[in-house]
């Protein structure tokens, strides 16, 4: 039995943008990273569809591989030196966020499964008393047949809310990949009980 | 997991068996439905669990190949015990209402995405004179200056090391220097009240600030948050992310609180407010506060193994 309680998480509140918000965070690529470079992005809502300006998301990934870059990793497969996988940006006044990142690897899941190419995203804001959890997931990507998580969830339009859809991007630029959060109501993101 | 252990607590065990056997489907240990089990046990008495232990038992025997679904690479966080977090949804937290998920968070049985978690290769670019909010402009805050230390520690009680601390504050006044911040109190020109530092090997911390003031907020009619210091830690793992904040003790605003009072466990939200230190206040220099912060611990000792690797 553990011996300590947890510190109980409190919400960030309005004003963390002086403690917190890096803009350089945003591009987990500036140092170079191999894989395929693509842009994340879309709007936090509240359950009356009203944008939330004051946000923070953080994404945690694996590299093109499917590494993560942590000691617990240690998978036979390649760690890349300009790729954290990490990043953290501030939602804009409408609610807008957006990451430039590389599409990670597959990685293993419990026993022997294999998860799906993923991003691990975690949402503070205020009026957030803890944060929430949920999962990028590529709506092009095969893989996402036979991912042990999604394959708990049921039903397709709850399943829909963890897709980022590719979206047609101009010549030249980077892909997107559309990712709305909606923390209540209609359309309701999956969140996670991690 | 938690509906395991609500149908276990209410006897309803047809429907328990159903969502263990869900559970293997997620990778969800052996274990950690026994520690499910055990903590219902505490709520529901004890006769009631052992006949939820029975339906577990042979709901893991019914599933013919249930073996490797069991195995594990990394072993997961302990999940938080009841009462010791807030709700998404508080009421008396006005905005709670508008952002609280409608439905309860689907569990998810960790992996090697939850167990791993950014900064495993340091935070080389944070300096030691970050962690020194009196000194980032030309002169002194304003405000009693105050040192706060302590240690990042796991639910065993074991130091957590070399982690990430985040903190920011408001001024002595009471004020942000933030742009949405329009509180009619002075901003400091000395004062940015953000500070950074990586703790050492033993999970040892210390900030050297200004004692934040009260300051009104818009939850209620003439509502006032206590005096506060946001912090932000990050752990070993994308499982034990943080993000809280520290009280003084003695502070009336405590009781009337709605953020501070939305944790309904008594312990923990005592565990949010600092101690009066003497032996870590400085002699004609600085108040010593020391608030320890403890993070998730593992729900058993990593093991190494040597499956697939
Ligand atoms: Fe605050």
């Amino acid at each position: 039995m553990p011996v300590r309680t947890t510190t109980a998480s409190q919400t960030i509140g309005p004003f963390f943008h002086d403690g917190l918000d890096h803009p350089a965070w945003s591009d987990l690529t500036a140092g170079g990273a191999l894989g395929q470079k693509i842009r994340i992005e879309g709007r936090v809502l509240d359950g009356d569809g009203q944008p939330i300006g004051d946000a923070m998301i953080e994404i945690w990934q694996a590299n093109a591989a499917g590494r993560y870059d942590h000691p617990e990793d240690s998978q036979a497969k390649p760690l890349d030196p300009n790729f954290r996988g990490f990043g953290r940006v501030g939602t804009a006044k409408d609610g807008f966020y957006r990451f430039t990142t590389i599409r990670p690897g597959p990685v293993p899941g419990r026993g022997n499964a294999m998860q799906a190419p993923h991003i691990n995203v975690t949402i503070f804001a205020r009026g957030l008393l803890k944060r929430l959890v949920t999962r990028v997931y590529f709506a092009d990507e095969p893989a996402n047949a036979a991912d042990p998580v999604l394959g708990t969830i049921e039903d397709p339009s709850l399943r829909r809310t963890l897709m980022a859809e590719a979206s047609v991007a101009k010549s030249g630029s980077l892909p997107i990949y559309r990712f709305d959060i909606v923390l209540q109501g209609k359309g309701e993101t999956v969140f996670f009980d991690v | 997991m938690l509906t395991i252990a609500m149908l276990a607590a209410l006897g309803h065990h047809d429907e328990l068996k159903l969502h263990i056997r869900a559970t293997q489907n997620t990778g969800v240990t052996q274990d950690e439905v026994k520690e499910i089990l055990l903590k219902a046990a505490v709520y529901a008495g004890v006769p009631t669990a052992n006949a939820a232990f029975k339906h577990a038992l042979k709901a893991y025997s019914a599933d013919g190949e249930g073996g490797h679904a069991m195995t594990e690479s990394s072993v997961p966080y302990r999940h938080e015990r009841a009462g010791t977090h807030p709700p998404y949804l508080h009421a008396a937290y006005g905005s709670t209402v508008k952002r609280a998920p409608s439905r309860a968070p689907l569990p998810l049985a960790q992996t090697l995405s939850e167990t791993t978690g950014p900064g495993a290769n340091g935070w080389s670019w944070v300096g030691a004179e970050m962690a020194d909010l009196t000194r980032q402009h030309k002169g002194t805050p304003i405000g009693e200056r105050m040192i706060v230390a302590g240690r990042v520690l796991d639910e065993d009680g074991r130091p957590v090391p070399n982690t990430l601390l985040e903190i920011w504050q408001c001024n002595a006044a009471g004020r942000y220097i933030h742009p949405n911040d329009h509180h009619d109190a002075p901003l400091d020109p000395n004062f940015t009240g953000a500070g950074r530092m990586v703790c050492n090997e033993r999970g040892a911390y210390r900030f050297l600030t200004v004692k934040p003031g009260a300051y009104p907020w818009r939850n209620t009619k003439n509502a006032w948050r206590p005096a506060h210091i946001h912090f932000s830690v990050f752990g070993p793992a994308f499982a034990t992310r943080l993000i809280t904040q520290m009280y003084f003790p003695g502070d009336p605003l405590l009781a009337i609180d709605p953020i501070f009072q939305s944790t309904p466990d008594a312990d923990a939200r005592a565990s949010l407010v600092a101690a009066y230190d003497p032996e870590l206040s400085e002699p004609e220099w600085a108040l010593g506060y020391r608030w320890d912060i403890v993070l998730r611990g593992r729900a058993a000792t990593p093991v190494q193994t040597d499956a697939e690797h």
